[in-house]
């Protein structure tokens, strides 16, 4: 499989990068480049074989569903690039 | 003893206890040598030179009283992928800048608790995306090591009197420094080159795909990535979560293992880490592996190594035949798709563990029209190449309508690896050995790698099974190619075995013995 410009502008989207008409055409040739590469996994009869969910067997960890700490809105916003009162402030979403 | 910097941990503890020297005067020792090497190296993208001091004075404090940890007064560079509180962290990105945690990593905690002193933080690729430590925001880490040029001298005869030498003339060879940078190899490549060059003790290190060992071989120095839940992975900027470990480079194997004790733990914050306590990894170094079983893996004949790689291969066998290992064909016969397989696994986890960075909460913000426009000017601006052109794959085979053809094929294939090793580690095989990387370091720039993303991939030809199966390995030091630079031998062992990995790198090491590069910085 490979992607066209038009794919790769579209992909670019979705990842929220700003892409110039430069930047996806050269990213148009490297990520074919990428996807050649990876092409050969197809060769691999993989019948029967489980993906793999988790490379050491173990069971999840679990707490208590408790409030074990809070109260750190201050901490959680200082490294914010604009905040008011403890609120990250962002452009304009709702009309 | 006249340059502290020379001391290993282990020697550096031993006088440390014994009062010979204190914590503060090894810390200005380290403080200086980077303050002159940094420049040329760079290997620290921050020095933190007060708290460093600060920290020396408090274990000079506790080994006074003699109450001194594992590490106590021992000077440690840090990847800048730590979470270090109110310290500079920011995985080497633009996307991070002026990031300062309110918190801080389990494992950087846990050396501190044990002692250790903080000298800075170390360079390494963007987002430990990079074999090379070129993507780094704050530019490319230099490989200490300089690949030397062999002379031909015609000497004339000279006469010198007042009991000086007689020369009689002829042709006499000479080595002399090549002045072509190197890259340190990545993406801990800011680790490997600081402990390298003297800059720090020991640097912890993190590998995904091979980001410890890569460069530990490029610069002639020892990295372990443990097995996968050994070390936390609580406040280390997330790449590939299934695949990301934290472990140390050290000078030399016992080293490694001193540093591994004190970063290992068993973590409530982390889901992955798991519960079995930490073993004294310093104690198995020294003994025998006589009886030991040893895989040598065809697959990893590759087309195309230098037969230099092959050699080194074969000291390393003879070696551990020599110390009474029994060596044993085997065949891991999905090796060839581990590469493939992890650029689909490590990207499709990078796009969604990397979709925080949005200009919302942290680092660096460019306004847009809209919040869309501002998220895209953001991550445009903040991204370097590798990291967007990773993010991009990761989101195109997750993206509807190709997640089974590629993520679920991928996961599939990993599967496949993991069961080759543990067929072979059922059939009785205690550790296996294979070359750490299949070429000495390269140039800075090198332009068939710039070419070719996928070209600089296959750096990790030999390490990226590892991590994509979640066992232990490590890189240590063998030999010096013709032009005279380090080359690696990789162990790897069973899940939580890092103890015969350090046994037996033990072994290696004796043989081999320890690399230092020539000083030119």
């Amino acid at each position: 499989m490979s992607v066209d410009l038009q794919t790769v502008k579209r992909v670019a989207h979705l990842a929220r990068i700003a892409v110039s008409e430069e930047d996806a055409e050269r990213m148009t040739g490297e990520l074919n480049a990428i996807l050649g590469f990876v092409e050969q996994l197809n060769e691999v009869d993989v019948s029967g074989v489980e993906p793999m969910t988790s490379v050491t067997p173990m069971e999840m960890k679990k707490r208590r569903d408790v409030v074990t700490e809070g109260g750190k809105a201050a901490d959680i916003v200082a490294n914010a690039p604009a905040t008011e009162e403890n609120f990250f402030l962002v452009p304009k979403v709702v009309e | 003893m006249s340059d502290l910097t020379q001391l290993t941990i282990s020697q550096a503890r031993t006088k440390l206890r014994g009062k010979e020297i204190t914590a503060t005067e090894i810390t200005e020792a380290y403080l200086s040598a980077i303050d002159r090497a940094n420049p040329a190296l760079n290997a620290y993208v921050a020095v933190t030179g007060d708290k460093a001091r600060d920290m020396a004075k408090a274990s000079d404090a506790r080994l006074v009283k003699g109450e001194g940890g594992a590490l106590e007064g021992i000077p440690l560079g840090i990847k800048d992928l730590f979470g270090t509180e109110g310290v500079h962290t920011q995985a080497c990105s633009h996307v991070l800048d002026g990031f300062k945690p309110r918190y801080e990593s389990t494992v950087t905690s846990n050396l501190w608790a044990d002692g250790a002193v903080m000298l800075g933080k170390l360079n390494m690729d963007e987002f430990a995306m990079g074999s090379s430590n070129e993507t780094s925001y704050y530019g490319p880490v230099i490989n200490p090591w300089r690949r030397s040029r062999v002379d031909t001298v015609v000497m004339p005869t000279t006469h010198q009197g007042d009991g000086g030498f007689v020369s009689s003339g002829g042709i006499r060879t000479a080595r002399s420094l090549d002045n072509a940078q190197l890259v340190p190899g990545g993406s801990s490549g800011g680790s490997a080159t600081a402990v390298s060059a003297f800059l720090c003790a020991g640097a912890t290190a993190t590998d995904t795909g091979g980001s410890i060992r890569q460069p530990a071989a490029f610069t002639g120095t020892v990295g372990i990535k443990p097995t996968y839940g050994r070390c936390s992975r609580w406040g280390i900027v997330a790449f590939a979560s299934s695949l990301d470990q934290a472990g140390p480079i050290a000078r030399d194997v016992r080293d490694a293992a001193i540093l591994l004790k004190s970063m290992a733990s068993v973590d409530p914050k982390d889901t992955t880490s798991v519960d079995r306590p930490v073993p004294d990894y310093e104690a198995v170094i020294g003994k025998p592996i006589k009886g030991m079983k040893v895989g040598i893996p065809r697959e990893y004949r590759v087309d195309g190594m230098p037969e230099e790689i092959e050699a080194l291969w074969q000291k390393g066998i003879a070696w551990l035949k020599d110390a009474g290992a029994e060596i044993v064909d085997i065949s891991l016969p999905h090796t060839k798709y581990a590469l493939p397989a992890y650029y689909i696994v490590a990207p499709a986890e990078a796009s969604s563990n990397l979709a925080r960075y949005d200009g919302v909460r942290y680092g660096l913000r460019v306004p847009g029209k809209d919040i869309v426009d501002m998220y895209e000017k953001t991550r445009a601006a903040g991204f370097g190449r590798e990291v967007k052109r990773r993010i991009m794959i990761g989101t195109y085979v997750l993206s509807a309508g190709y997640y089974d053809a590629y993520y679920l094929q991928a996961q599939k294939v990993r599967n496949l690896i993991k069961r080759d090793f543990e067929t072979v580690f059922a059939s009785g095989v205690d550790v296996i050995l294979t070359p750490a990387t299949p070429s000495a370091a390269f140039g800075v720039a090198d332009e068939d790698m710039a070419a070719d993303p996928v070209k600089m991939y296959l750096n990790d030809i030999f390490t990226v099974t590892v991590n994509m199966a979640g066992l232990p390995g490590i890189a240590v030091p063998a030999g010096l190619d013709a032009k005279g630079l380090p080359l690696g031998l990789q162990l790897i062992g069973r899940p939580f075995d890092e103890e015969t990995l350090f046994q037996t790198a033990a072994v290696i090491e004796q043989a081999a013995g320890t690399f230092q590069p020539e000083k030119w910085w």
